[in-house]
């Protein structure tokens, strides 16, 4: 089967950007290896900030359902649920295997929307049954309704471990500390605050020095850091838990976009190697798009408004929406954009960005 | 079932689904039908799904989405299953990996 647009991961930028091209006559297929469209908005049980009309203040598992429910209603999308992207091949095809066997569908463009994955810490024993990612932690009693276990180390203080932190203890779960190696909390102070109110300790300036057990975890020793990030000797604490939970940062999914030959470059404020694109979000491969967090570890509502924008430059591309309509357009979505990045939290992921630009901006000018 | 099933929470419902019988290790379990197997195996309180091929390392779950292989099992004799996405049917039989798990061709 050809399509216009092939889009490769059906979370929050992927389904933003299927929707917004099906609105201006794309003929869409969405390609995921999940039964059900969402990405990790399945799990998500927080309510979102930002603003009203990008689902500020609704629940993620809600913000998902509302996008599904709209691409599944939208006779310009072809849905492959339960589905794996093999492969990219430069006849604009995707092999797939889906609940029918191995497939091939081809596009006339593509957008990888294929997201991230957890980052691993070393410390002896971080390889034992018991050590979770956080994402992991969040599906199996979010989705699942099972308990990862009854006593909890977080490793990571950021939004995730922050968040993750509180709906353990919604599901009935000790957290007996939350360790950060820096030295003030990553995440949100509004998270933060939730979490401390539930008598959770947050302790900056420490990390995890080794997990302990034979087949599974049964229990962690903690200790404080110095400036250069060592531990100091005597500062240990040994906790009793039987689950140790990472939340230290996720790094893009880019395998398919390497694989397609996509120019990728590594930068260290978006979690590792991203892609490079413009501000379309067109991949140095004409054609090639990519949004949400395999184009550089954000969250959910700027990975929306990213799969808009790829969505509808796809469009134009394609000549279903006159350029200066889309321009008008993707313009207003840019602003909000920027808006959404533009507080202190987010000073990373700016100068992130801004090593993209330059890059795309130097080869232009080459 | 065990303690780890969450009965109560304060946002989620989980709907009830049906109980199905599988095996592991050739010993029978009961888990609901549809969900992962691995969740059905934690719930039951087993956690080590998998040995690591070089130093038969106790192996669970990490992701729990189909990323990182670290949960590959044999079911019903064929290996590298992914534990965390394959769903639980009634009389699965499920088994621990070591390694790369027996050949294919062997069977």
């Amino acid at each position: 089967m050809e399509y216009e647009l092939v889009v490769v991961g059906g979370g929050p930028a992927g389904l933003s950007g299927a929707l917004k091209a099906a609105q201006n006559g794309v003929r869409v297929a969405i390609v995921d290896r999940q039964e059900e469209l969402g990405g990790q908005l399945v799990k998500q049980t927080h309510k979102f900030f930002g603003w009203s009309r990008r689902g500020a203040g609704i629940r993620g598992i809600e913000i998902g359902r509302r996008l599904r429910n709209a691409v599944l209603a939208q006779p310009h999308i072809t849905v492959f649920t339960g589905t794996e992207a093999l492969g990219y091949y430069p006849d604009n095809s995707l092999l797939i295997e889906g609940p029918s066997g191995v497939s091939r569908i081809t596009g006339k463009t593509f957008l990888f929307a294929t997201g991230a994955q957890e980052r691993m810490i070393l410390f002896p024993g971080n390889d034992l049954p018991g050590v979770y990612g956080a994402g992991a932690v969040q599906t199996l009693m979010n989705v699942y309704g099972v308990r990862p276990g009854r006593s909890v180390l977080m490793v990571g203080s950021g939004n995730i471990g922050l968040i993750v932190s509180y709906q353990l203890r919604q599901a009935g779960v000790a957290v007996r500390a939350i360790v950060e190696a820096l030295p003030q909390i990553g995440g949100y102070a509004v998270h933060a605050s939730k979490v401390r109110r539930l008598g959770i300790p947050i302790l900056t300036r420490h990390s995890i020095k080794e997990a302990h057990g034979k087949e599974c975890v049964e229990g962690a020793t903690i200790w404080e850091l110095d400036d250069k990030f060592r531990g100091i000797p005597g500062t240990e604490k040994d906790l009793d838990v039987d689950v140790i939970c990472l939340a230290t940062g996720l790094t893009p999914l880019g395998d398919l976009l390497w694989q397609a030959g996509v120019s990728m470059t590594y930068v260290p404020e978006l979690g590792g190697f991203v892609p490079i694109y413009d501000e379309n979000m067109e991949t140095e491969r004409p054609g090639i798009f990519v949004a949400g967090d395999a184009a550089g570890i954000e969250e959910a509502s700027t990975a929306m408004l990213c799969g808009e924008i790829a969505g509808l430059a796809v469009a134009a591309k394609l000549g279903k929406i006159p350029r200066h309509r889309f321009e008008e357009e993707r313009n207003v979505l840019a602003r909000e954009l920027a808006a959404l990045r533009s507080g202190p939290l987010s000073s990373k992921v700016r100068t992130g960005y801004e090593r993209i630009r330059a890059l795309v901006q130097g080869r232009r000018g080459s | 079932m065990t303690g780890l099933r969450i009965e109560e929470h304060p946002v989620l419902d989980f709907p009830k689904r049906k109980k199905v019988k599988f095996f592991f290790e050739g010993k029978e379990m009961e888990g609901y039908e549809g969900e992962p197997i691995a969740a059905a195996l934690h719930a039951a309180g087993v956690k080590v799904l998998h040995h690591s091929l070089k130093l038969g390392r106790p192996r669970g779950f990490f992701c729990a989405i189909g990323n990182c292989s670290s949960c590959l099992m044999i079911v019903d004799g064929v290996p590298n299953v992914r534990a965390c996405t394959e769903k639980l049917r009634e009389g699965m039989r499920v088994e621990r990996q070591v390694g790369r798990g027996p050949s294919l061709a062997a069977r």
